[in-house]
């Protein structure tokens, strides 16, 4: 997105046609991302006021939410609490001003973790084995390579509750069931498809003679495969990896299904943050805050490369 | 990078550099290749076939011990008249047709908008894009909030701009609602999708197409018509075939801001395909209705592919 | 096929075991899983003690209600062992029997004089035998519950309030006893504004993914007359599921959902009723048990604001039974330990100091104590409601009979489709579809 913009018409648009353009499409994102905008705030709300009728837009901002997701806390009576000793911590102070007691960490740590060793961990070896399928379907002749290649991609056509009925049946003879193993190996199967493609299309790019030329000069394929192509398709790498995080810390029907507890990722987590009646919405905001932000930094540093990626390589720029 | 990949070489053992660095390329090719199938053969092919083996009995996850009995095509027959299955088939295919339609309108309309260049677009654009990065899982789950009659943003805004009373109606609750709720929702996040790839279709017309045009005096509506519209063709057909099979498969987003309701109104296949198997553990039954549903997806996609495929050869 | 799996499978197991060693426990430990809700918080203090006494760290495992059945089958079915005791839901033990899922506690609770005599009933009967009835034991009746009601007694004791309601309906503004009193008091209520907010009369379940229409509706039902099945000849269920008597019954519910509940809420259960009680939006609240006490000690809507009732009666007088009993989970690594939980919480002077935590002990030794009734303002209803107590199907089929009675239920009260009498017909037949297939019938 950061290309500049080469106007194709002609006539260059008119100033004036310009500025109801970009009037209109400010509107819209100014419309589309009150959503987000919303949910940000709410982390910021006292319980009460998120769910105030009608909708609070100017409050008195508080962590609550933020305490909220990082403790499990119960209600006592006064009496009860007049017995304990005093909050030592400013955490502490909040929630007993709530005539609640903190009752140890919540799992949205452990929870959080989950979601980084089996989003890096399954991009990691995504990547790895995309990038060397990927030079291989670009440089050599293999047989069937279309079929191949159409049937890497096909596997993303299957709904994914449609692939978790057998693979809950693998994962319990195997064991594998709410394990970070598991997934890993789930999510790079899925991820590998994407790579495979990504890769491939960055690799056409890199010109033969790089590699040829390397030989020439006594590297045997290897070598050149590592010191000549993969320097080359560092950008394409780092790109792919990207995406391919994004799926896996973004997946939700696989997670929910084969996971319970020791292995569960951040999105099966976040819907059912509750606090003492209903869902605890500034906490759920907070968690989803948190969440947001890593994807926030991937998009802007995607930009460039985000139209190859959601389309599976099929649209280059 | 260079250094790391000079590194690794010259950390490979001799013998072993030897032995694969004089490898035949036609040995390296399969080297390369066996990894990703092993893996997808073994997480996404056997599974598969698996499933169709399960369509044929009347296995139920829950009980492993009881007797396996092969149903022949009960399960498929079972399913195919079953009017709910229709119904869920027929909720699917309402929300897929309304959410491209709408997507594309406004997406194709953005990018012809994005496309005059105006200052400050590129950071515009990417404010759009957010959206679509996010955890489907996670905005289902946060515009039921936004979506709430009385607490939520939606609601007051729609009453802010017509004066209706907040209270007054629900997305989610309303039969006649829901659907539509699932569609904005889906259509507020995939949006940008389209606009993105009819974005690239705009910038991938070469200049002296228009100049030519400008020369033959066309009007801009007509430049618009017999220039932009069918170049721009295979990219939006693009973005319909990935957004068509994306939101067949649809589970996440649909199954945290509904869950199906009111009654079945919203229930979209993944979701009947969740409860068969995953609620009442009918297996065999579930792999036969995920057994349709793939070839389903799979027969329209071919279909579509050869016809896109003919729309770029024009 | 499964040879295949599981000759794949053993690479992925040495990888496996390779990367889980590090993981061996330090010291003893048990985890627990249950649902997220008030009385789990109490049970968290509780357990303490037996940390305290024996050693073993206690480490938790709560999900909120509308995923609970879904996670911890799942759990189950595949196996897992991240729950070493499960406090699981009165309606899983036929599936938990017969599937394996539990330990049958026969053998220890006779090793240990652990005495069924000793419990409620109603609880044995609902939360640890299979088949219903038998002398077989899965479970330790571990929480009491059923649904009761809360209302606001401030709002009702006000003198204006109090006036107008007699001058429209000729008689006191009280609990109401029968379902057709509490229409009119919730009609009574609906869209009054009160300190300057306008409020709605009842708050009821209308839930649609997990179980909640269905644990709401029956509480109408049963006392129209609605049964499961025929008393003498099991799984005969036409005329009995959709008797006429229980279409009236369905009607009714469907008639509360629209004139008397507040907007949005079309897809609620026990939280979101409790979040419309505590920011005062209704006078009157179904829910569980299990809630009450915290609802007591609610700075704003508890104490003397609250009130509590049975639910009401009309041709019959039932409630819907709730709560759990606790199970060894039989692929649990420490079973021993876990047993070793049961019994400790199974002592009279444990189960005492659960009830005065918030739990809801199903033990005589705390229920036949003269002082329990006046012990907090709501256990005289709760025993009670104990008494008339009825529960959804127990059977291994249980979830596929819930899904269809969701779906039918949900489709006629809140989707608008078709008639009470449709609805009941339908669910008829699906019901004997699936015991058809279960070969019952």
């Amino acid at each position: 997105m950061s290309t500049p913009i080469t106007a194709h018409s002609v006539a260059e648009p008119s100033s004036r046609s310009k500025l109801i353009a970009s009037f209109l499409v400010v509107t819209y994102a100014v419309i589309t991302i009150l959503p987000l905008l919303w949910i940000f705030l709410t982390g910021f709300k006292t319980p009460p006021d998120s769910i105030a009728y009608p909708p609070k837009v100017l409050f008195e901002p508080s962590v609550e939410g933020y305490v909220n997701l990082f403790t499990t806390r119960s209600r006592q009576t006064p009496e009860f609490l007049a017995t304990l000793p005093p909050p030592q911590t400013w955490y502490e102070r909040l929630v007993r001003s709530r005539n609640m007691v903190i009752g140890g960490p919540s799992k949205v740590v452990p929870r959080f973790v989950n979601s980084m060793v089996i989003g890096f961990g399954s991009t990691f070896l995504a990547v790895c084995f995309g990038t060397i399928a990927a030079y291989a379907f670009s440089r050599f002749r293999v047989p069937l390579a279309d079929d191949l290649l159409f049937f890497i991609l096909s596997t993303r056509m299957m709904p994914p509750i449609a692939v978790a009925i057998p693979i809950y049946l693998m994962f319990r003879h195997l064991g594998l069931t709410d394990t970070k193993l598991g997934m890993i190996l789930l999510y790079t199967a899925v991820n590998v498809s994407l790579a495979v493609w990504l890769l491939k299309g960055f690799m056409d790019e890199i010109p033969r003679e790089y590699e040829e030329a390397a030989m020439v000069d006594g590297y045997t394929r290897l070598q050149a495969f590592f010191k000549v192509v993969l320097p080359q398709a560092t950008t394409g790498i780092a790109a792919t990896a990207i995406f391919c995080l994004i799926f896996a810390w973004n997946e939700y029907a696989f997670a929910v299904l084969l996971t319970s507890g020791d292995a569960q990722t951040m999105p099966p987590f976040i819907p059912f943050i509750i606090g003492e009646g209903g869902q605890d919405w500034p906490a759920v905001a907070a968690a989803t805050t948190i969440f947001f932000i890593p994807i926030l930094c991937f998009t802007i540093l995607l930009r460039r490369h985000l139209l190859r990626g959601i389309t599976f390589g099929a649209v280059r720029k | 990078m260079s250094t790391l990949a000079e590194r690794a070489v010259a950390r490979t053992p001799r013998r072993l550099a030897l032995r694969f660095g004089g490898m035949s390329d036609r040995a390296i090719a399969w080297l390369f290749i066996t990894p990703s199938v092993l893996l997808l053969l073994a997480v996404n092919i056997f599974p598969l076939l698996w499933t169709i083996q399960l369509s044929f009995t009347n296995y139920r996850a829950n009980r492993p011990n009881a007797v396996l009995r092969y149903v022949g095509l009960d399960n498929y027959r079972d399913i195919l008249t079953d009017p709910e299955v229709w119904q869920a088939m027929q909720a699917t295919a309402h929300f897929v047709l309304w959410s491209i339609a709408l997507e594309l309108i406004l997406g194709f309309g953005l990018a012809l908008l994005i496309n005059r260049g105006f200052r400050g677009h590129s950071f515009w654009t990417t404010i759009i894009l957010l959206p679509m990065m996010l955890s489907p899982a996670v905005v289902g789950n946060f515009w039921t909030f936004l979506l709430q009659p009385q607490i939520g943003l939606f609601n007051s805004g729609i009453a802010l701009v017509t004066g209706v009373d907040p209270s007054s109606f629900q997305m989610i609750g309303d039969v006649r609602l829901a659907p539509w709720s699932i569609i904005m929702v889906d259509t507020w996040m995939w949006t940008p999708y389209v606009m993105l790839i009819c974005l690239a279709g705009l910038r991938s017309i070469p200049d002296y197409i228009y100049e030519a045009a400008e020369v033959d005096r066309a009007s801009p509506l007509r430049q618009f018509w017999s220039i932009t519209l069918p170049m721009v063709m295979p990219f939006v057909m693009l973005a319909i075939l990935f957004r068509a099979i994306e939101n067949f498969k649809m589970f996440d987003m649909v199954n945290l801001l509904t869950s199906g309701g009111p009654g079945s109104t919203t229930e979209v296949a993944s979701i009947t395909l969740k409860r068969e198997a995953f609620e009442k553990w009918r297996t065999g039954y579930s792999s036969a209705l995920a057994i349709i549903l793939f070839v389903t997806v799979f027969g329209a996609a071919n279909i579509y592919v050869k016809a896109l495929n003919r729309v770029k050869q024009r | 096929m499964i040879q295949m799996v599981r000759a794949l499978g053993a690479t992925a197991i040495v990888v496996a075991s390779c990367l889980g060693s590090q993981a061996v426990a330090q010291t003893k430990q048990l985890t627990l899983c249950w649902a997220a809700w008030d009385p789990a918080n109490a049970l968290v203090e509780l357990s303490k003690d037996f940390t305290a006494k024996s050693g073993v760290q206690m480490k938790y495992e709560f999900v909120p209600w509308t995923s609970y059945a879904d996670r911890f089958l799942n759990e189950l079915n595949s196996k897992g062992k991240l729950c070493d005791l499960i406090i699981g839901d009165s309606q899983w033990i036929g599936g938990a029997a017969e599937n394996g899922h539990y330990v049958k506690l026969n053998d220890f609770f006779a090793k240990e004089k652990i005495s069924m005599d000793d419990f409620m009933p109603a609880t044995v009967v609902g939360y640890s035998q299979w088949p219903k009835n038998t002398p077989n034991y899965w479970a330790l009746p571990a929480m009491g519950d059923a649904i009761g009601w809360t209302y606001r007694k401030d709002w009702f004791a006000r003198p204006e309030i109090q006036a107008e309601f007699r001058k429209k309906y000729e008689r006191d503004l009280s609990p109401p006893q029968t379902w057709d009193e509490l229409k009119q008091i919730a009609e009574f209520f609906q869209g009054r504004e009160i300190d300057g907010k306008k409020v709605y009369g009842a708050y009821i379940y209308t839930e649609r993914g997990s179980e909640g229409i269905t644990m709401g509706v029956t509480n109408a039902l049963y006392d129209w007359g609605f049964q499961y099945d025929d008393p003498k000849k099991p799984y005969q269920m036409e005329g009995f599921v959709n008797s006429p008597d229980a279409v009236k019954g369905l009607e009714f519910y469907k008639s509360l959902y629209k004139c008397c509940t507040a907007p949005g809420m079309s897809n609620a259960y026990m939280s979101e009723g409790l979040d419309a009680f505590k920011s005062g939006q209704v006078a009157m609240q179904m829910n569980f048990f299990a809630f009450f006490p915290g609802l007591y000690k609610d700075p704003n809507v508890g104490g003397d604001k609250i009130g509590f009732f049975v639910n009401p009666k009309q041709k019959f007088h039932f409630t819907q039974l709730g709560g759990q009993g606790i199970s060894v989970v039989s692929y649990s690594d420490h079973k021993d330990d876990a047993l070793a939980y049961i019994k400790w919480f199974a002592q009279p002077d444990v189960q005492k100091k659960w009830w005065a935590l918030g739990g809801y002990s199903c033990h005589k030794a705390v229920l036949n104590d003269p002082s329990f009734p006046k012990s907090a303002p709501f256990a005289a209803d709760f025993l009670k409601s104990m008494d008339i107590v009825k529960d959804f199907w127990a059977e291994p089929a249980y979830a596929s009979l819930l899904l269809d009675m969701q779906k039918r239920v949900h489709d006629y009260v809140v989707a608008d489709k078709g008639t009470a009498k449709e609805a009941l017909d339908l669910l008829v037949k699906d019901w004997q579809k699936v015991f058809k297939d279960e070969g019952k019938i």
